[in-house]
């Protein structure tokens, strides 16, 4: 029997089951499925190449090593996930930089959201520019949100999890999840602002 | 009628779409008055989708080919270390 299965996309039960017995070709096909997606997670995450890296091949390593824990309760996806933001988020905690932004500082209500600049924007303001600069200004404007923002950014808006796939894999409630999200959307849509609003215009074009 | 205040606060769930009908008409009932919420609603609408449609990046060539050796190691050691064979 070949080792890849004809079996439809989203079955990966058959996989699994090879992969539990260590068969090689059945797991690199779900490292392959899932490589690019894990590791633009890891890379918005720890905002460093090697870091990356090494949370890309940590996750497999013990996403294998655990294969036989996992139950199929949740999809394989979402369980690599958390294993990928746990690596990844220990990457930051261990780099001296972060120190000054921890993890778990107590975050506020949200009562103090601020809106500085309210602007209209262009209807399709990425068209304004090539897709190189629209990536750099989405990963800039990304990587300067605080870690426990961007976390919640990534997964939620970049990676499409749930709301509560994304309380799990962080560990946090999902209040906590929804607050975060929100920080981090309005903080987000004020520094693209600068980018995308629609020249000579302003908020009065709407009176 | 909501304050500016109160409809930032449910901003994340109006754009998930998790609000009750009795929310959501008020909600919209704000940025139907509310200009400079209304702004707000649509930037916060096209930064969401500006993100969404950001293309999948290639994983570089050598990272991959890493991954894969890494892989296959872990697979031919685990036959004997994890075995936990699920026959």
């Amino acid at each position: 029997m070949p080792a890849t299965t004809e079996a439809g996309v989203f079955d990966e039960s058959g996989l699994l089951a090879k992969a539990r017995e260590g068969d090689v070709a059945a797991f690199s096909e779900l490292v392959n499925r899932y490589s690019r997606k894990i590791y633009r997670l890891a890379k918005h995450i720890t905002q460093n190449d090697t870091d990356a890296e090494d949370v890309l091949q940590e996750t497999f390593m013990k996403s294998f090593e655990h294969l036989g824990d996992f139950q199929g309760q949740s999809k394989f996806y979402t369980w690599i996930v958390r294993i990928a933001v746990n690596e990844s988020l220990m990457k930051l905690r261990k780099r001296k930089s972060d120190r000054t932004v921890p993890l778990d500082e107590p975050l506020d209500t949200g009562e103090d959201t601020v809106v500085r600049e309210i602007a209209v924007w262009d209807e399709n303001p990425e068209q304004q520019y090539s897709r190189e600069e629209l990536a750099k200004i989405l990963d800039d404007a990304v990587e300067s949100l605080k870690p426990d923002f961007r976390t919640v950014f990534v997964l939620r808006d970049i990676e499409e999890l749930s709301t509560e796939e994304t309380a799990q894999a962080l560990g946090i409630s999902v209040p906590a999840v929804k607050s975060r999200l929100l920080r981090a959307r309005l903080q987000l849509r004020e520094k693209l602002t600068r980018f995308f609003r629609r020249k000579g215009d302003d908020v009065f074009a709407y009176l | 009628m909501l304050t500016c205040k109160e409809f930032l606060q449910e901003l994340t769930d109006y754009l998930d779409s998790t609000v009750d009908v009795e929310l959501r008409r008020k909600l919209e009932a704000h940025i139907n008055e509310c200009p400079n919420c209304f702004v707000i609603l649509d930037t916060t609408q096209k930064t969401i989708k500006v993100y969404k449609g950001m293309q999948e990046k290639e994983i570089p060539a050598e990272v991959q080919v890493r991954l894969m050796k890494a892989v296959e190691r872990k697979c031919a050691a685990g036959k004997t270390a994890a075995g936990k064979p699920s026959a």
